[in-house]
Protein backbone atom coordinates (compact mmCIF):
# COMPACT_ATOMS: atom_id res chain seq x y z
CA UNK A 1 0.00 0.00 0.00
CA UNK A 2 2.79 2.40 0.62
CA UNK A 3 5.00 3.46 -1.77
CA UNK A 4 8.40 3.58 0.37
CA UNK A 5 10.92 4.02 -2.43
CA UNK A 6 12.74 7.44 -0.67
CA UNK A 7 11.18 6.95 2.72
CA UNK A 8 13.11 4.71 5.28
CA UNK A 9 11.47 5.96 8.61
CA UNK A 10 10.09 3.23 10.71
CA UNK A 11 6.45 3.06 12.29
CA UNK A 12 4.07 2.84 9.10
CA UNK A 13 2.55 -0.88 9.84
CA UNK A 14 2.00 0.11 13.72
CA UNK A 15 0.68 3.76 13.62
CA UNK A 16 -1.65 3.21 10.30
CA UNK A 17 -2.59 -0.29 11.81
CA UNK A 18 -3.63 1.78 14.70
CA UNK A 19 -5.04 4.65 13.06
CA UNK A 20 -7.12 2.45 11.01
CA UNK A 21 -7.91 0.41 14.12
CA UNK A 22 -9.05 3.21 16.16
CA UNK A 23 -11.16 4.90 12.89
CA UNK A 24 -13.12 1.90 12.99
CA UNK A 25 -13.87 1.14 16.25
CA UNK A 26 -14.79 4.69 17.34
CA UNK A 27 -15.77 6.17 14.03
CA UNK A 28 -16.84 3.65 11.17
CA UNK A 29 -18.37 1.14 13.36
CA UNK A 30 -21.00 3.32 15.39
CA UNK A 31 -21.92 5.18 11.51
CA UNK A 32 -22.06 1.96 10.06
CA UNK A 33 -23.97 0.31 12.67
CA UNK A 34 -26.94 3.02 12.62
CA UNK A 35 -27.56 2.60 8.77
CA UNK A 36 -27.48 -0.99 9.00
CA UNK A 37 -29.90 -0.75 11.58
CA UNK A 38 -32.10 2.21 9.71
CA UNK A 39 -32.00 -0.37 6.74
CA UNK A 40 -33.47 -3.15 7.98
CA UNK A 41 -36.90 -1.39 7.90
CA UNK A 42 -38.54 -0.93 4.86
CA UNK A 43 -39.10 2.23 2.95
CA UNK A 44 -42.42 2.83 3.33
CA UNK A 45 -41.77 2.38 7.11
CA UNK A 46 -38.94 4.48 6.98
CA UNK A 47 -40.91 7.73 5.23
CA UNK A 48 -43.73 7.14 7.40
CA UNK A 49 -41.80 7.61 10.65
CA UNK A 50 -39.14 10.04 8.72
CA UNK A 51 -42.21 12.52 7.50
CA UNK A 52 -45.02 12.63 10.63
CA UNK A 53 -46.64 16.23 11.18
CA UNK A 54 -43.94 16.83 14.00
CA UNK A 55 -40.80 15.48 12.23
CA UNK A 56 -41.99 18.05 9.23
CA UNK A 57 -42.49 20.59 11.51
CA UNK A 58 -39.22 20.44 13.24
CA UNK A 59 -37.00 19.97 9.76
CA UNK A 60 -38.52 23.07 8.93
CA UNK A 61 -37.66 25.07 11.82
CA UNK A 62 -34.03 23.47 11.92
CA UNK A 63 -33.65 24.30 8.26
CA UNK A 64 -34.86 27.94 8.59
CA UNK A 65 -33.36 28.98 11.76
CA UNK A 66 -29.94 27.55 10.00
CA UNK A 67 -30.61 29.68 7.16
CA UNK A 68 -31.47 32.59 8.52
CA UNK A 69 -28.91 31.92 11.24
CA UNK A 70 -26.44 31.69 8.40
CA UNK A 71 -27.40 34.38 6.01
CA UNK A 72 -26.71 36.86 9.31
CA UNK A 73 -23.85 35.58 9.90
CA UNK A 74 -22.68 36.01 6.38
CA UNK A 75 -23.44 39.96 6.15
CA UNK A 76 -22.13 41.03 9.62
CA UNK A 77 -19.43 38.57 9.88
CA UNK A 78 -18.43 39.55 6.26
CA UNK A 79 -18.23 43.26 7.59
CA UNK A 80 -16.15 41.90 10.63
CA UNK A 81 -13.88 39.99 9.17
CA UNK A 82 -13.22 42.90 6.65
CA UNK A 83 -12.92 45.39 9.44
CA UNK A 84 -10.20 43.25 11.52
CA UNK A 85 -8.41 42.35 8.60
CA UNK A 86 -8.09 45.86 7.05
CA UNK A 87 -8.77 48.53 9.83
CA UNK A 88 -6.59 49.42 12.64
CA UNK A 89 -8.46 50.69 15.49
CA UNK A 90 -8.14 50.27 19.55
CA UNK A 91 -9.38 47.11 21.00
CA UNK A 92 -8.97 45.20 17.25
CA UNK A 93 -6.49 41.93 18.73
CA UNK A 94 -9.18 41.53 21.31
CA UNK A 95 -11.66 41.54 19.80
CA UNK A 96 -10.09 39.23 16.91
CA UNK A 97 -9.29 36.89 19.95
CA UNK A 98 -13.48 37.26 21.06
CA UNK A 99 -14.52 35.94 17.71
CA UNK A 100 -13.39 32.28 18.61
CA UNK A 101 -15.65 32.58 21.76
CA UNK A 102 -18.48 30.17 20.51
CA UNK A 103 -15.76 27.72 19.65
CA UNK A 104 -14.42 27.72 22.77
CA UNK A 105 -17.44 28.51 25.14
CA UNK A 106 -19.54 24.79 25.84
CA UNK A 107 -23.10 24.97 24.03
CA UNK A 108 -24.96 24.58 27.03
CA UNK A 109 -22.92 27.64 28.51
CA UNK A 110 -24.26 29.97 25.67
CA UNK A 111 -27.87 28.76 25.15
CA UNK A 112 -28.41 29.51 29.56
CA UNK A 113 -26.68 32.98 29.05
CA UNK A 114 -28.66 34.15 25.48
CA UNK A 115 -31.46 33.05 26.95
CA UNK A 116 -30.96 35.10 30.31
CA UNK A 117 -29.81 38.22 27.94
CA UNK A 118 -33.01 38.42 25.34
CA UNK A 119 -35.52 37.29 28.25
CA UNK A 120 -37.91 39.93 29.81
CA UNK A 121 -35.62 40.44 32.73
CA UNK A 122 -32.23 40.33 31.22
CA UNK A 123 -30.13 42.75 29.63
CA UNK A 124 -30.75 43.02 25.76
CA UNK A 125 -34.53 41.51 26.38
CA UNK A 126 -35.70 44.23 28.81
CA UNK A 127 -35.40 47.17 25.51
CA UNK A 128 -36.40 44.13 22.96
CA UNK A 129 -39.59 42.39 24.51
CA UNK A 130 -41.42 45.90 25.23
CA UNK A 131 -41.85 46.50 21.88
CA UNK A 132 -42.44 43.34 20.74
CA UNK A 133 -39.09 41.37 19.83
CA UNK A 134 -39.44 38.41 21.85
CA UNK A 135 -35.63 36.83 22.23
CA UNK A 136 -36.20 33.77 24.16
CA UNK A 137 -38.44 30.92 24.10
CA UNK A 138 -38.87 31.82 20.45
CA UNK A 139 -38.31 30.46 16.97
CA UNK A 140 -36.20 33.85 17.00
CA UNK A 141 -34.61 32.29 20.17
CA UNK A 142 -33.51 29.51 17.98
CA UNK A 143 -32.16 32.09 15.42
CA UNK A 144 -30.43 33.79 18.14
CA UNK A 145 -28.61 30.87 19.04
CA UNK A 146 -27.53 29.99 16.02
CA UNK A 147 -25.67 32.60 14.90
CA UNK A 148 -23.50 32.55 18.36
CA UNK A 149 -21.89 29.60 16.96
CA UNK A 150 -21.76 30.09 13.58
CA UNK A 151 -20.22 33.38 13.50
CA UNK A 152 -16.51 32.47 13.73
CA UNK A 153 -17.03 30.05 10.35
CA UNK A 154 -17.75 33.14 8.74
CA UNK A 155 -15.24 35.03 9.82
CA UNK A 156 -12.23 32.88 10.63
CA UNK A 157 -12.92 31.37 6.84
CA UNK A 158 -12.94 35.04 5.14
CA UNK A 159 -9.60 36.56 7.02
CA UNK A 160 -6.77 34.47 5.58
CA UNK A 161 -8.03 35.58 2.57
CA UNK A 162 -8.70 39.15 3.10
CA UNK A 163 -5.36 39.47 4.49
CA UNK A 164 -3.66 37.76 1.66
CA UNK A 165 -5.58 39.63 -1.07
CA UNK A 166 -3.09 41.55 -3.44
CA UNK A 167 -4.27 45.23 -2.69
CA UNK A 168 -1.97 45.90 -6.02
CA UNK A 169 -5.45 45.18 -8.10
CA UNK A 170 -7.10 47.66 -5.99
CA UNK A 171 -4.91 50.06 -6.63
CA UNK A 172 -4.58 49.63 -10.77
CA UNK A 173 -8.50 50.25 -11.21
CA UNK A 174 -8.38 53.57 -8.49
CA UNK A 175 -5.57 54.28 -11.16
CA UNK A 176 -7.71 53.70 -14.00
CA UNK A 177 -10.55 56.18 -12.25
CA UNK A 178 -12.66 53.49 -10.42
CA UNK A 179 -14.27 54.73 -7.43
CA UNK A 180 -14.16 52.82 -4.26
CA UNK A 181 -17.52 51.45 -4.60
CA UNK A 182 -17.29 50.42 -8.16
CA UNK A 183 -13.43 48.65 -6.75
CA UNK A 184 -15.44 46.93 -4.27
CA UNK A 185 -18.37 45.66 -6.21
CA UNK A 186 -16.31 44.64 -9.52
CA UNK A 187 -12.93 43.56 -8.02
CA UNK A 188 -13.25 42.77 -4.30
CA UNK A 189 -16.96 41.55 -4.01
CA UNK A 190 -16.54 38.66 -6.92
CA UNK A 191 -13.06 37.47 -5.33
CA UNK A 192 -14.72 37.17 -1.93
CA UNK A 193 -17.58 35.32 -2.98
CA UNK A 194 -16.71 31.65 -3.14
CA UNK A 195 -15.14 32.59 0.26
CA UNK A 196 -18.31 33.88 1.79
CA UNK A 197 -20.40 31.12 -0.30
CA UNK A 198 -18.03 28.50 2.23
CA UNK A 199 -18.64 30.27 4.97
CA UNK A 200 -22.14 30.64 5.10
CA UNK A 201 -21.72 26.45 4.31
CA UNK A 202 -19.70 25.89 7.55
CA UNK A 203 -22.15 28.14 9.57
CA UNK A 204 -25.21 26.76 8.03
CA UNK A 205 -23.85 22.78 8.37
CA UNK A 206 -22.54 23.31 12.17
CA UNK A 207 -26.32 25.17 12.84
CA UNK A 208 -28.19 22.06 11.66
CA UNK A 209 -26.98 19.75 13.74
CA UNK A 210 -26.35 22.36 17.00
CA UNK A 211 -28.37 21.01 20.61
CA UNK A 212 -27.27 22.18 23.12
CA UNK A 213 -27.52 26.40 22.77
CA UNK A 214 -30.94 25.73 21.40
CA UNK A 215 -32.74 23.77 23.70
CA UNK A 216 -31.94 26.41 26.43
CA UNK A 217 -33.25 29.23 24.52
CA UNK A 218 -35.81 27.86 22.59
CA UNK A 219 -39.23 27.17 24.90
CA UNK A 220 -39.11 23.42 22.98
CA UNK A 221 -43.17 23.39 21.94
CA UNK A 222 -43.55 20.64 19.19
CA UNK A 223 -44.66 21.82 15.58
CA UNK A 224 -43.50 25.53 17.03
CA UNK A 225 -40.30 25.82 18.88
CA UNK A 226 -38.93 22.48 18.61
CA UNK A 227 -35.92 21.63 16.34
CA UNK A 228 -35.15 18.23 15.11
CA UNK A 229 -32.54 16.99 17.38
CA UNK A 230 -34.65 17.66 20.08
CA UNK A 231 -37.24 15.10 18.27
CA UNK A 232 -34.81 12.67 18.35
CA UNK A 233 -34.16 12.91 21.86
CA UNK A 234 -37.55 12.92 22.97
CA UNK A 235 -38.19 10.05 20.66
CA UNK A 236 -35.59 8.17 22.33
CA UNK A 237 -37.01 8.95 25.69
CA UNK A 238 -39.65 7.47 24.59
CA UNK A 239 -38.42 4.33 23.34
CA UNK A 240 -39.23 4.83 20.21
CA UNK A 241 -36.19 4.14 18.42
CA UNK A 242 -37.60 3.37 14.93
CA UNK A 243 -38.74 6.51 14.08
CA UNK A 244 -35.41 8.70 16.31
CA UNK A 245 -33.01 6.68 14.00
CA UNK A 246 -35.40 7.32 10.93
CA UNK A 247 -34.98 11.00 11.66
CA UNK A 248 -31.38 10.83 13.01
CA UNK A 249 -30.57 8.93 9.23
CA UNK A 250 -32.10 12.11 7.62
CA UNK A 251 -29.96 14.41 9.40
CA UNK A 252 -26.98 12.00 8.87
CA UNK A 253 -27.78 12.11 4.71
CA UNK A 254 -28.03 16.05 4.84
CA UNK A 255 -24.81 15.87 7.00
CA UNK A 256 -22.72 14.05 4.44
CA UNK A 257 -24.46 16.09 1.77
CA UNK A 258 -23.45 19.49 3.18
CA UNK A 259 -19.86 17.75 3.78
CA UNK A 260 -19.40 16.98 0.04
CA UNK A 261 -20.80 20.79 -0.63
CA UNK A 262 -18.36 22.00 1.31
CA UNK A 263 -15.43 20.30 0.04
CA UNK A 264 -16.43 21.41 -3.14
CA UNK A 265 -16.70 24.77 -2.40
CA UNK A 266 -13.53 25.25 -0.60
CA UNK A 267 -11.72 24.04 -3.83
CA UNK A 268 -13.82 26.07 -6.21
CA UNK A 269 -12.77 29.10 -3.69
CA UNK A 270 -9.38 28.03 -3.95
CA UNK A 271 -9.27 28.76 -7.26
CA UNK A 272 -9.72 32.44 -7.03
CA UNK A 273 -6.53 33.14 -4.85
CA UNK A 274 -3.94 32.98 -7.23
CA UNK B 1 -20.16 68.61 -23.13
CA UNK B 2 -17.87 68.06 -20.23
CA UNK B 3 -16.55 71.54 -18.78
CA UNK B 4 -12.96 71.66 -17.99
CA UNK B 5 -13.65 71.19 -13.94
CA UNK B 6 -15.45 68.20 -14.53
CA UNK B 7 -12.46 66.64 -16.62
CA UNK B 8 -9.77 67.85 -14.02
CA UNK B 9 -11.88 66.23 -11.13
CA UNK B 10 -12.17 62.65 -12.71
CA UNK B 11 -8.64 63.12 -13.48
CA UNK B 12 -7.71 63.53 -9.94
CA UNK B 13 -9.00 60.12 -9.04
CA UNK B 14 -11.44 59.18 -6.14
CA UNK B 15 -10.82 60.87 -3.30
CA UNK B 16 -9.67 58.77 -0.70
CA UNK B 17 -5.43 59.15 -0.27
CA UNK B 18 -4.27 56.16 -2.25
CA UNK B 19 -7.74 55.08 -3.86
CA UNK B 20 -7.93 51.57 -2.16
CA UNK B 21 -9.35 53.20 0.79
CA UNK B 22 -12.85 53.59 2.07
CA UNK B 23 -13.44 57.11 3.32
CA UNK B 24 -13.51 57.92 7.00
CA UNK B 25 -17.00 58.16 7.31
CA UNK B 26 -18.10 54.63 5.80
CA UNK B 27 -14.95 53.12 7.80
CA UNK B 28 -16.24 54.80 11.20
CA UNK B 29 -19.67 53.24 10.56
CA UNK B 30 -18.50 49.59 9.12
CA UNK B 31 -16.30 49.10 12.10
CA UNK B 32 -19.21 50.78 14.23
CA UNK B 33 -21.65 47.43 12.83
CA UNK B 34 -19.12 45.08 13.38
CA UNK B 35 -18.47 45.72 16.93
CA UNK B 36 -22.05 46.27 17.79
CA UNK B 37 -22.99 42.72 16.48
CA UNK B 38 -19.31 41.27 18.29
CA UNK B 39 -20.79 42.77 21.67
CA UNK B 40 -24.46 41.91 21.15
CA UNK B 41 -23.69 38.45 20.26
CA UNK B 42 -20.00 37.86 22.02
CA UNK B 43 -19.16 39.92 24.57
CA UNK B 44 -22.73 40.67 26.68
CA UNK B 45 -23.36 36.74 26.79
CA UNK B 46 -19.84 36.20 28.17
CA UNK B 47 -19.74 38.79 30.70
CA UNK B 48 -23.39 38.15 31.75
CA UNK B 49 -22.32 34.58 32.85
CA UNK B 50 -20.22 36.18 35.40
CA UNK B 51 -22.78 39.11 36.46
CA UNK B 52 -25.47 36.39 37.13
CA UNK B 53 -22.82 34.12 38.86
CA UNK B 54 -21.87 36.46 40.97
CA UNK B 55 -25.13 38.17 41.75
CA UNK B 56 -25.87 36.87 44.68
CA UNK B 57 -22.32 37.42 46.08
CA UNK B 58 -19.35 35.51 46.82
CA UNK B 59 -20.86 33.15 49.53
CA UNK B 60 -24.01 32.27 47.62
CA UNK B 61 -21.50 31.70 44.54
CA UNK B 62 -19.46 29.43 46.76
CA UNK B 63 -21.89 27.29 48.09
CA UNK B 64 -23.63 26.53 45.00
CA UNK B 65 -20.40 25.04 44.08
CA UNK B 66 -19.97 23.15 47.19
CA UNK B 67 -23.23 21.34 46.15
CA UNK B 68 -22.21 17.70 46.35
CA UNK B 69 -24.09 16.56 43.17
CA UNK B 70 -22.35 19.84 41.56
CA UNK B 71 -19.88 18.33 43.00
CA UNK B 72 -19.92 14.79 41.87
CA UNK B 73 -20.52 16.49 38.12
CA UNK B 74 -17.25 18.19 38.01
CA UNK B 75 -15.21 15.48 39.29
CA UNK B 76 -17.04 13.23 36.15
CA UNK B 77 -16.66 16.30 33.69
CA UNK B 78 -12.76 15.95 34.56
CA UNK B 79 -12.63 12.24 34.31
CA UNK B 80 -14.23 11.87 31.34
CA UNK B 81 -12.07 14.36 29.85
CA UNK B 82 -9.11 12.96 31.64
CA UNK B 83 -9.43 9.55 29.78
CA UNK B 84 -10.79 11.35 26.57
CA UNK B 85 -7.88 13.42 25.92
CA UNK B 86 -5.28 11.12 26.29
CA UNK B 87 -6.86 8.74 24.33
CA UNK B 88 -7.28 11.02 20.87
CA UNK B 89 -3.82 12.37 21.57
CA UNK B 90 -2.33 8.72 20.97
CA UNK B 91 -4.42 8.40 18.03
CA UNK B 92 -3.78 11.97 16.44
CA UNK B 93 -0.22 11.39 17.31
CA UNK B 94 -0.26 7.97 15.04
CA UNK B 95 -2.30 9.38 12.54
CA UNK B 96 -0.06 11.93 11.90
CA UNK B 97 2.94 10.06 11.44
CA UNK B 98 1.45 7.83 9.20
CA UNK B 99 0.01 10.36 6.79
CA UNK B 100 2.51 13.09 7.36
CA UNK B 101 5.56 11.14 7.32
CA UNK B 102 4.60 8.16 4.05
CA UNK B 103 2.78 8.28 0.58
CA UNK B 104 -0.17 5.64 -0.03
CA UNK B 105 -3.22 5.87 -1.82
CA UNK B 106 -6.20 6.65 -0.48
CA UNK B 107 -4.77 9.62 1.92
CA UNK B 108 -7.49 12.27 0.79
CA UNK B 109 -10.26 9.86 1.64
CA UNK B 110 -8.35 9.18 5.12
CA UNK B 111 -8.35 12.42 6.08
CA UNK B 112 -12.03 13.28 5.17
CA UNK B 113 -12.87 10.17 7.24
CA UNK B 114 -11.33 11.41 10.65
CA UNK B 115 -12.95 15.22 9.84
CA UNK B 116 -16.01 12.75 9.74
CA UNK B 117 -17.19 13.95 13.36
CA UNK B 118 -17.14 17.39 12.50
CA UNK B 119 -19.93 17.07 10.43
CA UNK B 120 -22.61 14.89 12.40
CA UNK B 121 -24.95 16.44 14.96
CA UNK B 122 -23.63 15.30 18.23
CA UNK B 123 -27.33 13.97 18.96
CA UNK B 124 -26.85 11.72 16.17
CA UNK B 125 -23.42 10.58 17.73
CA UNK B 126 -24.97 9.68 20.52
CA UNK B 127 -28.00 7.82 18.88
CA UNK B 128 -25.23 5.95 17.45
CA UNK B 129 -23.51 4.27 20.52
CA UNK B 130 -27.19 3.37 21.84
CA UNK B 131 -27.35 1.67 18.81
CA UNK B 132 -24.94 0.06 19.47
CA UNK B 133 -25.09 -0.44 22.87
CA UNK B 134 -28.63 -0.20 24.28
CA UNK B 135 -30.93 -2.37 25.55
CA UNK B 136 -32.26 -3.24 21.74
CA UNK B 137 -28.88 -2.51 20.37
CA UNK B 138 -26.87 -4.80 18.47
CA UNK B 139 -24.78 -6.07 21.45
CA UNK B 140 -27.09 -5.20 23.90
CA UNK B 141 -28.42 -8.45 24.70
CA UNK B 142 -24.80 -9.78 25.00
CA UNK B 143 -24.05 -6.54 27.67
CA UNK B 144 -27.14 -7.45 29.54
CA UNK B 145 -26.26 -11.07 30.18
CA UNK B 146 -22.45 -9.82 31.53
CA UNK B 147 -24.60 -7.23 33.42
CA UNK B 148 -21.76 -4.78 31.68
CA UNK B 149 -23.58 -1.05 31.27
CA UNK B 150 -22.03 1.48 29.14
CA UNK B 151 -25.19 3.54 27.85
CA UNK B 152 -26.73 5.46 30.90
CA UNK B 153 -23.09 4.95 32.39
CA UNK B 154 -20.00 6.66 32.04
CA UNK B 155 -18.56 4.28 29.57
CA UNK B 156 -20.71 5.53 27.11
CA UNK B 157 -20.29 8.73 28.10
CA UNK B 158 -16.55 8.12 27.52
CA UNK B 159 -17.46 6.95 23.98
CA UNK B 160 -19.50 9.70 22.96
CA UNK B 161 -16.81 12.32 23.89
CA UNK B 162 -14.19 10.15 22.65
CA UNK B 163 -16.29 10.57 19.30
CA UNK B 164 -16.75 14.09 19.25
CA UNK B 165 -13.86 15.52 20.21
CA UNK B 166 -11.49 12.96 17.86
CA UNK B 167 -10.02 14.93 15.03
CA UNK B 168 -8.93 17.57 17.05
CA UNK B 169 -5.33 16.46 17.53
CA UNK B 170 -5.02 14.77 14.38
CA UNK B 171 -6.19 17.94 12.43
CA UNK B 172 -3.76 20.35 14.12
CA UNK B 173 -1.31 17.87 13.83
CA UNK B 174 -1.13 16.55 10.48
CA UNK B 175 0.13 19.94 8.61
CA UNK B 176 2.67 20.58 11.31
CA UNK B 177 4.24 17.21 10.99
CA UNK B 178 4.08 17.29 7.32
CA UNK B 179 5.79 20.65 7.16
CA UNK B 180 8.74 19.54 9.15
CA UNK B 181 9.33 16.74 6.92
CA UNK B 182 11.66 13.93 7.18
CA UNK B 183 14.66 15.04 6.95
CA UNK B 184 15.58 15.37 10.55
CA UNK B 185 14.28 11.96 11.09
CA UNK B 186 16.12 10.34 8.90
CA UNK B 187 19.58 12.44 9.82
CA UNK B 188 18.67 10.64 13.30
CA UNK B 189 18.08 7.28 12.13
CA UNK B 190 21.53 7.71 10.03
CA UNK B 191 23.06 8.68 12.71
CA UNK B 192 22.62 5.39 14.66
CA UNK B 193 18.79 6.70 16.32
CA UNK B 194 16.05 3.80 17.02
CA UNK B 195 12.76 4.39 15.64
CA UNK B 196 11.07 5.59 19.29
CA UNK B 197 14.06 7.45 20.29
CA UNK B 198 13.71 9.54 17.21
CA UNK B 199 10.30 9.77 17.45
CA UNK B 200 11.05 11.13 20.84
CA UNK B 201 14.39 13.51 20.55
CA UNK B 202 13.44 14.67 17.18
CA UNK B 203 9.89 14.30 15.71
CA UNK B 204 8.00 14.94 19.35
CA UNK B 205 10.11 18.42 19.87
CA UNK B 206 9.47 19.74 16.48
CA UNK B 207 5.76 19.58 17.19
CA UNK B 208 5.16 20.03 20.47
CA UNK B 209 3.27 23.24 20.24
CA UNK B 210 0.99 22.52 17.38
CA UNK B 211 0.19 19.61 19.75
CA UNK B 212 -0.15 21.60 22.56
CA UNK B 213 -2.95 23.50 20.09
CA UNK B 214 -4.60 20.16 19.69
CA UNK B 215 -4.47 19.05 22.97
CA UNK B 216 -5.99 21.82 24.61
CA UNK B 217 -8.90 22.78 21.50
CA UNK B 218 -9.67 18.38 22.57
CA UNK B 219 -10.09 18.94 25.89
CA UNK B 220 -11.79 22.23 25.79
CA UNK B 221 -14.99 20.11 23.81
CA UNK B 222 -14.97 17.26 25.74
CA UNK B 223 -15.16 19.47 28.94
CA UNK B 224 -18.26 21.57 27.19
CA UNK B 225 -19.75 18.41 25.42
CA UNK B 226 -23.52 18.72 25.38
CA UNK B 227 -25.33 17.09 22.79
CA UNK B 228 -24.00 13.42 22.37
CA UNK B 229 -23.25 12.75 25.90
CA UNK B 230 -27.14 14.12 26.90
CA UNK B 231 -28.33 11.17 24.79
CA UNK B 232 -25.91 8.43 26.07
CA UNK B 233 -26.14 9.94 29.92
CA UNK B 234 -29.66 8.61 31.54
CA UNK B 235 -29.43 11.79 33.33
CA UNK B 236 -29.40 9.92 37.21
CA UNK B 237 -27.95 13.12 39.32
CA UNK B 238 -24.71 12.46 41.22
CA UNK B 239 -23.82 9.63 38.67
CA UNK B 240 -24.16 10.36 35.02
CA UNK B 241 -24.14 14.14 35.03
CA UNK B 242 -21.30 16.13 33.74
CA UNK B 243 -21.00 19.96 34.11
CA UNK B 244 -23.25 21.18 31.12
CA UNK B 245 -25.52 18.35 31.93
CA UNK B 246 -25.81 19.84 35.58
CA UNK B 247 -26.52 23.52 33.87
CA UNK B 248 -29.09 22.18 32.46
CA UNK B 249 -30.86 20.62 35.01
CA UNK B 250 -30.91 23.41 37.54
CA UNK B 251 -32.01 25.95 34.90
CA UNK B 252 -35.02 23.61 34.48
CA UNK B 253 -35.58 23.37 38.11
CA UNK B 254 -36.47 27.55 37.28
CA UNK B 255 -35.94 28.50 40.81
CA UNK B 256 -34.16 32.01 41.21
CA UNK B 257 -31.73 29.72 43.54
CA UNK B 258 -31.27 27.36 41.19
CA UNK B 259 -30.76 29.61 38.65
CA UNK B 260 -27.81 31.32 40.36
CA UNK B 261 -26.54 27.67 41.03
CA UNK B 262 -26.57 27.24 37.03
CA UNK B 263 -24.62 30.34 36.21
CA UNK B 264 -21.87 29.70 38.62
CA UNK B 265 -21.45 26.18 37.02
CA UNK B 266 -21.68 27.55 33.77
CA UNK B 267 -18.90 30.41 35.04
CA UNK B 268 -16.66 27.75 35.82
CA UNK B 269 -17.37 26.31 31.84
CA UNK B 270 -17.10 30.19 30.93
CA UNK B 271 -13.47 30.26 33.01
CA UNK B 272 -12.53 27.16 31.09
CA UNK B 273 -12.97 28.60 27.74
CA UNK B 274 -11.53 32.05 28.72
CA UNK B 275 -8.45 29.74 29.57
CA UNK B 276 -8.59 28.21 26.22
CA UNK B 277 -8.42 31.21 24.55
CA UNK B 278 -5.91 32.82 26.66
CA UNK B 279 -3.64 29.84 25.73
CA UNK B 280 -4.45 29.54 21.65
CA UNK B 281 -4.01 32.57 21.74
CA UNK B 282 -0.58 33.18 22.95
CA UNK B 283 0.33 29.66 20.95
CA UNK B 284 -0.55 31.47 17.46
CA UNK B 285 1.76 34.83 18.44
CA UNK B 286 4.72 32.54 19.55
CA UNK B 287 4.10 30.56 16.34
CA UNK B 288 4.30 33.48 13.96
CA UNK B 289 7.03 34.90 16.05
CA UNK B 290 8.88 31.28 15.05
CA UNK B 291 7.88 31.86 11.45
CA UNK B 292 9.35 35.47 11.56
CA UNK B 293 12.34 34.46 12.66
CA UNK B 294 12.84 31.57 10.70
CA UNK B 295 11.62 33.69 7.18
CA UNK B 296 14.61 35.87 8.36
CA UNK B 297 16.59 32.99 8.94
CA UNK B 298 16.02 31.74 5.59
CA UNK B 299 13.58 32.82 3.00
CA UNK B 300 12.10 29.42 2.98
CA UNK B 301 8.41 29.81 3.46
CA UNK B 302 7.22 26.18 4.58
CA UNK B 303 9.03 25.97 7.90
CA UNK B 304 6.05 26.40 9.88
CA UNK B 305 2.48 24.86 9.28
CA UNK B 306 0.17 26.31 6.97
CA UNK B 307 -2.40 25.32 9.80
CA UNK B 308 -0.60 27.54 12.37
CA UNK B 309 0.76 30.87 10.08
CA UNK B 310 -0.03 34.01 11.21
CA UNK B 311 -2.75 34.55 8.44
CA UNK B 312 -4.28 31.93 8.46
CA UNK B 313 -7.16 31.60 11.35
CA UNK B 314 -10.19 28.83 12.43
Amino acid sequence: MASRKFNTLPGFGLTMGFTLFYLSAIVLIPIGGLIVKVLGMSWSELWRLATTERAIAAYKLTFGASFLAALTNAVFGTILAWVLARYQFPGRRFFDALVDIPFALPTAVAGLTLANLFSQSGWVGQFLVPVGIKGAYSQLGVVIALIFVGLPFVVRTLQPVLESMEREVEEVAATLGAGRFRTFFTIIAPTLLPTIITGFALAFARAVGEYGSVIFISSNIPRQTEIAPLVIITLLEQYEYSAAMALALVLLVISFALLITINLLERWASRYQH
Amino acid sequence: MQTDTQIFRRARGPKSPRGTEESPFVKWILISVALAFVVLFLLLPLINVFWQAFDRGLKVYYESLADPDTLSAIKLTLLIAGITVPLNLVFGLAAAWAIAKFNFKGKPVLITLIDLPFAISPVVAGLMFVVLFGRQGFFGEWLDAREIRIIFAVPGMVLATVFITFPFVARELIPVMQATGTEQEQAALTLGAGGWQTFWYVTLPSVRWGLLYGVILCNARAMGEFGAVSVVSGHITGQTDTMPLRVEKLYQSASAASMTAAFSVASLLAFLALLTLIIKTFLEWRTQREYEAAQRAQPEPTLIAPSLQPTSHR
